[in-house]
């Protein structure tokens, strides 16, 4: 064929055009032949050798699967991959799911950024090469510095100032296996930290080195709670960490509400659902302060002030209960109110004198009903026998009599079918005048309502008056219901709270557009049958006060009978937390197939005592605390020391003595056993032989010694207060700009006047890229990126396990972090062997674990303190578990490599001996005869692992799904459960089928929904299958009624104001330069991979090159800056170094730094710390909430990242000037 | 009347995100060469805005696209001939590369390099067209999200709204935004081809692509201001001239282009295009800038009409051509529905990428008393998108958006059982519009027929020579 081209062209070509073949009438037209072999030029770019499926482990929640092309053995690009299995005809599909962040991964491959090799500090080198030339071996090298303090001090000072040497494998994992043994056997193996994140991303990953960290017996850190992702609201009204929609349920919405998530922005991937969804007739409302990318695809935009999101849900719960509730009762609503939340249980009013105030949950002790657990089974009462009725699915039923754990409107005493009162309003024997705590913006003061009760003789003679939480819920909103007292006359009544008239001195908004919203959103409701959604996120949640917020947020949802139902409820997307194997995970990541039990510690407390940032909190307790209440201490770290000796909260290094001394100790004074061990060790801690390690953090036999990191930039990305990092963990090179003394001092914790700085002996990095915390670390090991490694990932916003791939091998010397810990494990065997170590004694104190009988340990909320001699110590009831394990490090690696002896009787609720000869006969048996793991399946290899989660858990295995389906039947005498899982019985997914196309879970009881035959959205177990919800009522929670909580005034949700601390607290001198204080928010950055990548060439070119912040131009104008001039933006914690965009999209009073800016880029000196400025945790502060440390108390109990402190960095302001010179600090 | 295809996109802006996903993955496969590193074939600008380049939209300074003589003729904005060829070698309105940006990487060695210093070691930015070290001041998204305040009120389009008494203020209160992704629009009548003096440039007649011959072109740069659309680029390192090329390699399997494959807001369509050459002239002629884009409607052609597709056959159109045309979610978007519009059709190129405007949230003084707002009531004012998308008429963009309500309503009552609203479609043809714009299955956002137009002889030969520059010699195939 010939080639034949025609143009139009007004010009002839001159030269070597072939002639024209037509020319027609007007002159217009031309055309011409030939001259088109060089096509083939973009042809050939075009044309590439492989595409391998691969993802991206950054959790961003997308997990999304994307083709890697491959050119001559070299990754030329990547585009998402389209074949997500299909939905259903009526709704959009998956694909094509990425964003630009994934598109330009594959860059990072081959950049200059890479690490290539493994690193040592040029000083920490010299000093190890040195002794290991005298001939040590590594656990006596590693001593000679570790015990000596002028060498130690040598390397840590120059942690972050540059100078690297090249190491090799051998040399780095030696140091590191050295470091952590000597840790062990000199202070304990709960010195030992590791911290990785999100595993839900990289799972695998993740497993590979919690496997090998709980192998030595160290603590992994949470990581959800210190993100403040968590949602702590969600334990406390769910009994669940998080269950969300996946994002394609937006599709079923009928009405959605965006309330602080930027979807376009941060939920890339699936934002099309939502602006699909708008032709199918849904209505948007936006909620945010700024206008944000979301509020452009909203029909609606309410602008609330920075932080007040909590007064504007207040008074839409207003008008819906007023509406919905009171007026006009919806039966809808009350129908779910009744059967799924604890709006019609009693509460029991405490008389105080002058006024009443909500107490606890009246309980079957209370009433002298017997049964197993009286303390936990809860009142309602029923219209049909005209009693007081104890319902099926409380708490005392989950951990008593099982066959009544259910959520069957039933009589749990005799079966009779009955119907819960919501409310006593039409039939009450009194009124009373209640007061509920209320948090105003001027100081906090009480709100008193009138009440109705009934009157009730307890057990004891004592009468008591009750009232339902419904009622409570009323009054508290300020609902006339003509009881009298204080109540809203009419919407426009501004002086009582919660009115829509109430919230606009707070918000601005305008009162009609909030009772119209409200309206809006139950009609739909109604009209829908609960498809009302809203749609949250990081905006609300990464504030101080995130569990109220939510939770005002929440109630709306429950009010109109949102949760539960496709297309309707909360829709929390902030961070990948939904790992979907999940048993299988857990077991190789904390090597319980070998050994238990594993430690695993809330990181916003450990990091809160490890930094010291406990010496500077700000925050006295009385400002924040329930003006009906004392609080129990003033410093927050004082709660925190109760909370580790109450086992509400996990504490590594648990005891200011090593495991092995306590021991020896316990035998010499003559114990015989573990129990024996465990008495002595309580004599001691009740004698204060023993004390926390918290309580005396500045003692060097309580630092944390070694802390590996991995799939994470600690320092870059999550260290809240990242320049008391540098001091007081690190030793480093500090930012701090003004240590002032804390608001209140502590009782509890020792304050040293005297601190040795650089707590940590050994930072050890493992990345594909020379960011902050390598840059920051003694070791540096290179790992494989996400397309040179065998893994897998799954996420909340779609239902499908997907892989990672090698679309090439790991990059130069680089490792996956699979064969990386491998590697380590083998080294701390070789070294162990080399010193002749000898098996470890080792104590593990475990905190109430939550979803355990231990849920039950502390009843009726009540704080019982055994130190204070309220209470005697009791492990496992009083105080945490105490755990006598011994650890024999020569094994390490035999472990590792090996799927031990736990896992087919011990680890699961189930018989998994199948699982694991099936696992032995896929992946092999070790063979070596030498290894303690001989013949077991080999986990040598990622693959392996990878297949040994899949086979083990519930969401890929249908087997088990059954099974597991089957142990809820027997636990809640409920039938037809396993259903939901047995068309998927014969179905196992592995590691290869998840290459060839992403597949979806099975739908297993792990979770609270479902995905059969429909897209998942969590709860309708419950409200479908009748489930109960795992809270002490086995409902919904809006009451909570534990004694902490109430000293916080929180017991229903509430309004409060953001914490608003001055920037700085000495005097200031400006210098005669114009400053203006700002709210500083640190939303998530469209031109960086989620929280840690901020250095991709492609992407800094497509916004401003650098750290940037966001501020009103007329902000911007008040201090003289204009855009892209450089600006100081501090407080007392940190100094920030950034060019300024200016913009009219964000309210003035505000700025914003996106999160995880990264100090390596393109950022400057501050003239005011006189280093290199921060990252965007410059300037933040932990701010521990002690409500957060509660635990033993049903679904208050902890669970690793499921309930604990979180790491929240919003109620920060901070000064902003111009910056007149500019210095790089190249020196 | 004569038939002749072009692939065609329809880009809906109600569901663009602004992420720049098709930015980063056209850029990763075409132009991240040397020479290339400021190009963006695809962009995605925030607006208002000023774009990139830097008011390209400003044809006054560029002297982009087509005018009309005294005559009413069609003439280049450049100039005629004896004009344009004074400017050949030195052309003033030629951008320089202030008006896209300079682009730059760091010194990211320098982070692992680094010997022990006083300070934390940093990777600074450094110029990649120079080496230098070089200050970032200006970047191809440097608004992004209105950022930079005076940019967004510097924007053509709302000066221009503004002139007719729209009064748009950018303040809080008034504020709105979107995105507008860009690519070549590959038009009916380029003025990149009309000027380009080496006759490089050249419109594919299979499919309508606009391409410049990496061979011919001999660096002259005429197409660079020609283009109003700012669309083609100076490559300073083979002193050629790129544009977007369609990714043909890609056409040419059937498959759509990057932007489009990898758009995750699903708002791009690509399809086959009937239209009337013959038409063309006249259309990029009509005296009324308004009036442009109803012209090009009208070159667009029927494809079930018996005597098109007789003509079509005729010109060497092919069968599965005339099957897509007849199957086009573009010409559905455009023709039959009316959803789509041209980009600034006041260039009279004929652009053959077009869009839909978006909807936006109600205003503020009237969101407590409305449900669903009509496109009078939404934040982005008419005014402003009339520029854009119909030289300044704000009813054909009223008339989108109001069309995009009606969708909204029709479905709403069909969701929870209300009667029907009244509407200016019949009820299944909003049942179809909510198909594809909302559930937009991929087959029916992209319909391209391969282009391969051989025999069986010759598809035998090709499959044994692919990739054997032997077959180059005799003018065969290569892959």
């Amino acid at each position: 064929m010939s080639h034949l081209f025609r143009k139009y062209s007004h010009i002839r070509k001159a030269d070597d055009a072939p002639a024209p073949v037509r020319q027609p009438e007007g002159g217009h037209q031309e055309l011409r032949e030939g001259g088109r072999d060089w096509e083939h030029m973009y042809r050939d770019r075009w044309a590439h050798d492989k595409i391998v499926r691969s993802t991206h482990g950054v959790n961003c929640t997308g997990s999304c699967s994307w083709n890697i092309y491959v050119k001559n053995g070299i990754v030329t690009w990547e585009n998402q991959a389209t074949d997500y299995p299909e939905t259903p005809d009526c709704m959009p599909d998956h694909e094509p799911r990425g964003c630009p962040r994934g598109a330009s991964f594959s860059w990072y491959l081959y950049s200059p950024l890479r690490i290539k090799y493994p690193y040592l500090r040029a000083e920490l080198a010299e000093m190890w090469r040195d002794a290991r030339a005298q001939g040590m071996n590594p656990y006596d090298a590693w001593a000679s510095i570790a015990s000596d303090p002028e060498k130690k001090a040598r390397y840590k000072k120059a942690r972050g100032l540059g100078g690297f040497v090249r190491s090799n494998w051998k040399e780095a994992s030696e140091i590191v296996a050295a470091s952590e043994l000597y840790t062990a056997y000199t202070y304990g193996p709960d010195r030992n930290i590791g911290f990785s994140v999100i595993p839900a991303m990289s799972m695998l990953s993740y497993a590979a080195g919690a496997r090998f960290n709980q192998l030595m017996g160290g603590a992994q850190l949470s990581f959800y709670d210190w993100y403040a992702d968590l949602p702590p609201a969600s334990p406390q009204v769910w009994g669940d960490q998080t269950d969300v929609p996946e994002s394609s349920d937006w599709y079923n919405a009928g009405y959605l509400m965006l309330w602080g998530s930027n979807v376009p922005q941060t939920r890339t991937p699936d934002a099309h659902f939502l602006a699909e969804v708008r032709y199918k007739g849904t209505k948007v409302t936006a909620v945010s302060p700024d206008y944000a990318e979301f509020c452009t695809f909203a029909d609606t935009w309410l602008q609330p002030n920075v932080g007040t999101d909590s007064a504007l849900a207040m008074a839409m719960g207003h008008v819906i209960l007023n509406e919905y509730y009171w007026k006009k009762p919806e039966p809808f609503f009350l129908n779910y109110a009744k059967q799924f939340t604890d709006m019609p249980f009693a509460v029991i009013m405490d008389d105080h004198g002058d006024h009443w105030e909500p107490g606890r949950f009246l309980n079957a002790a209370d009433m002298g009903v017997e049964g197993a657990n009286p303390e936990f089974n809860f009142f309602v009462s029923d219209a049909n026998a005209g009693k007081l009725v104890v319902p099926n699915g409380t708490m005392g039923d989950r951990w008593g009599d099982q066959a009544h754990w259910n959520l069957k409107m039933e009589d749990s005493a005799t079966g009779a079918a009955i119907d819960p009162e919501l409310s006593f309003v039409d039939r009450h024997d009194d009124v009373v005048a209640t007061a509920f705590p209320y948090f105003g913006t001027d100081g906090k003061t009480t709100i008193v309502r009138n009440v109705p009760v009934r009157t009730v003789t307890a057990a004891d003679g004592t009468m008591l008056r009750i009232t339902t939480v419904h009622d409570l819920l009323l009054s508290q909103y300020g609902i006339d219901r003509g009881l009298g007292g204080e109540c809203a006359s009419s919407y426009d009544d501004a002086s009582v709270a919660f009115t829509p008239a109430w919230q606009q001195a707070i918000t601005n908004v305008d009162p009609a557009l909030v009772v119209r919203t409200a309206r809006e959103f139950a009609d739909n409701s109604i009209a829908t049958k609960g498809r009302s959604m809203i749609i949250m996120g990081a905006g609300i949640n990464h504030w101080y006060h995130a569990d109220d917020i939510y939770r005002t947020v929440l109630n709306i949802l429950l009010f109109c009978a949102t949760e539960g139902r496709n297309g309707g409820g909360w829709a929390h997307y902030v961070g990948q937390e939904k790992l979907r194997p999940a048993e299988g995970w857990k077991t190789v990541m904390t090597a319980t197939d070998w050994q238990m039990p594993p430690r695993l510690q809330n990181g916003t407390s450990f990091f809160y005592f490890a930094t010291d940032q406990w010496r500077s909190d700000e925050i006295d307790t009385e400002d924040l605390t329930s003006p009906l209440r004392t609080p129990r201490y003033h410093h927050s770290g004082d709660y925190n020391i109760m909370a580790a000796r109450l086992g509400w909260l996990p504490a590594y290094p648990t005891f200011n003595k090593p495991g092995a001394q306590i021991v020896a100790e316990a035998k010499a004074a003559g114990a015989a056993d573990d129990e024996g061990i465990k008495a002595a060790l309580v004599d001691q801690l009740k004698n204060k032989q023993v004390d926390f390690a918290y309580a005396d953090p500045d003692a060097p036999e309580n630092f944390p010694r070694n802390l590996i990191v991995w799939r994470a930039n600690l320092l870059g990305s999550s260290a809240k207060g990242s320049e008391y990092f540098n001091k007081y963990l690190l030793g480093a090179k500090n930012g701090v700009v003004e240590e002032e003394r804390m608001a209140a001092e502590p009782e509890e914790i020792k304050v040293r006047p005297e601190v040795t700085e650089g707590k940590l002996d050994l930072l050890v990095s493992l990345d594909f890229r020379m960011t902050t915390t390598p840059l920051y670390s003694d070791v540096v090991l290179p790992t494989a990126t996400w397309y040179e490694k065998t893994d897998i990932s799954s996420t909340d916003m779609h239902p499908f396990i997907h892989p990672f791939s090698p679309a090439v091998e790991p990059g130069w010397e680089s490792r996956t972090d699979w064969d990386i810990f491998r590697t380590l494990a083998a080294a701390v065997s070789s070294v162990a062997k080399e010193a002749n170590l000898q098996p470890l004694d080792d104590i593990v104190a475990v905190p109430l674990q939550h979803d355990s009988a231990s849920e039950l340990a502390q009843p009726c909320g009540r704080v019982r303190d055994w130190s204070k001699g309220e209470c005697e110590p009791v492990p496992g009831k009083t105080m945490p578990n105490l755990v006598h394990v011994v650890r024999d490090y020569t094994k390490t690696y035999d472990k590792f490599v090996g799927l031990g002896p736990n896992v087919p009787k011990k680890n699961f609720g189930w018989d998994a001996t199948e699982q694991y000869e099936w696992i032995g006969d896929r992946n092999g048996r070790i063979e070596n005869k030498d290894l303690l793991s001989y013949g077991m399946p080999s986990l040598a290899e990622a693959e392996h692992a990878v297949d040994a989660v899949l086979a083990l858990s519930t969401s890929s295995n249908g087997k088990l799904a059954v099974k597991a389906f089957e142990g809820l039947e027997r636990k809640t005498g409920l039938t037809g459960l396993a259903d939901l899982a047995r068309g998927r019985e014969e179905d196992q997914i592995t590691y290869r089928a998840t290459q060839v196309q992403p597949r979806e879970t099975i739908t297993t009881p792990c979770f609270t929904g479902s995905n059969t035959n429909r897209r998942y959205t969590p709860f309708t177990l419950s409200t479908e299958q009748k489930v109960p919800f795992r809270t002490i009522t086995g409902r919904q929670s809006f009451y909570l009624d534990h004694e902490l909580i109430a000293e916080w005034g929180e017991q229903l949700a509430t309004y409060k104001p953001i914490l608003d601390y001055t920037p700085l607290k000495l005097e200031h001198d400006a210098q005669g330069r114009r400053e203006i204080a700002l709210k500083y928010l640190t939303p998530h950055n469209k031109w960086s991979t989620h929280s840690m990548y901020f250095d991709n060439q492609q992407l800094l070119t497509l916004y401003r090159g650098g750290q940037t912040v966001i501020l009103n131009e007329k902000d911007a104008e008040a201090i003289g800056a204009v855009d892209n001039d450089w600006l100081e933006v501090f407080n007392r914690n940190g100094a920030v170094t950034a060019r300024v965009a200016t913009t009219a999209r964000i309210p003035r009073g505000s700025m914003f730094m996106y999160h995880a800016q990264d100090r390596h880029i393109y950022v400057p000196g501050t003239p005011l710390s006189g280093t290199r400025g921060s990252g965007h945790n410059g300037p933040t502060h932990i701010h521990v909430k002690p409500t957060h440390m509660i635990g033993g108390y049903g679904q208050l109990s902890y669970g690793f990242n499921y309930y604990g402190t979180t790491g929240n960095q919003r109620d920060i302001m901070v000064v902003v000037r111009k910056m007149e010179e500019v210095d790089w600090l190249e020196d | 009347m004569k038939i002749k295809a072009q692939i065609s996109m329809v880009m809906n802006l109600d569901k663009c995100l602004g992420c720049h996903t098709c930015s980063i993955t056209c850029k990763n496969a075409w132009t991240n060469r040397k020479g290339t590193e400021y190009m963006y074939f695809n962009n995605v600008e925030t607006r208002p805005g000023v774009g990139y380049p830097k008011g390209w939209e400003k044809q006054d300074e560029w002297k982009g696209g087509w005018t009309l003589d005294d005559k009413g003729r069609l003439k280049l904005r450049a100039g005629g001939k004896v004009e344009r060829f004074i400017k050949l070698f030195y052309n003033p309105d030629q951008p320089g590369m202030d008006d896209y940006y300079e682009p730059w990487t760091y010194d990211y060695d320098e982070l692992t390099a680094a010997g022990r210093k006083r300070h934390q070691p940093v990777a600074r930015s450094r110029s990649l067209v120079t080496g230098e070290r070089m200050d970032i001041t200006w970047g191809p998204n440097w608004d992004d999200d209105l950022s930079g305040a005076p940019y967004a009120r510097a924007d053509v389009d709302l000066i221009a709204a503004n002139a007719v008494g729209a009064q748009i203020k950018m303040d809080m209160e008034d504020l709105f935004m979107r995105y507008l992704p860009r690519t070549c629009n590959h038009c009916l009548n380029p003025a990149c081809v009309a000027a380009c003096p080496s006759g490089a440039i050249y419109k594919r007649d299979e499919d309508g692509v606009v391409l410049i011959s990496q061979d011919a072109c001999r660096g002259w740069r005429a197409c660079v201001p020609a283009c109003p659309y700012k669309k083609v680029y100076y490559n300073w390192e083979t002193n050629k001239s790129e544009k977007c090329t369609f990714c043909f390699p890609r056409l040419e399997s059937g498959m759509p282009t990057i932007c489009s494959d990898t758009c995750v807001g699903r708002i791009r369509y690509m399809g086959v295009l009937l239209y009337d050459m013959d038409k063309v002239e006249a259309a990029a002629s009509t005296e009324d800038p308004r009036d442009i884009w109803r012209a090009i409607k009208d070159v667009l052609v029927d494809p079930t009409d018996p005597a098109v597709i007789e003509n079509a056959r005729a010109n060497g159109v092919a069968e599965s051509w005339i099957d897509a045309a007849q199957h086009s979610p573009v010409y559905k978007l455009i023709k039959e529905w009316g959803l789509a519009l041209p980009l600034h059709a006041e260039y009279r190129t004929l652009p053959m990428v077009w869009y839909i405007p978006p909807m936006s949230p109600i205003l503020q003084r009237v969101a407590a008393d409305t449900d669903l707002a009509q496109a009078d009531e939404m934040r982005i004012p008419l005014a402003y998108l009339a520029e854009l998308f119909s030289a300044g008429d704000p009813e054909p963009v009223r008339d989108v958006i109001n069309r995009l309500v009606a969708v909204r309503a029709h479905m709403r009552a069909k969701e929870v059982g209300a009667p029907e609203p009244e509407a200016e479609f019949a009820p299944e043809v909003l049942d179809e519009m909510y198909r594809l714009l909302a559930i937009a299955k991929r087959p029916d956002r992209f319909n391209i027929p391969e282009a391969a137009d051989m025999t069986r002889a010759e598809r035998l030969k090709a499959q044994r020579e692919f990739g054997f520059c032997t077959s180059c010699a005799e003018g065969g195939f290569n892959a």
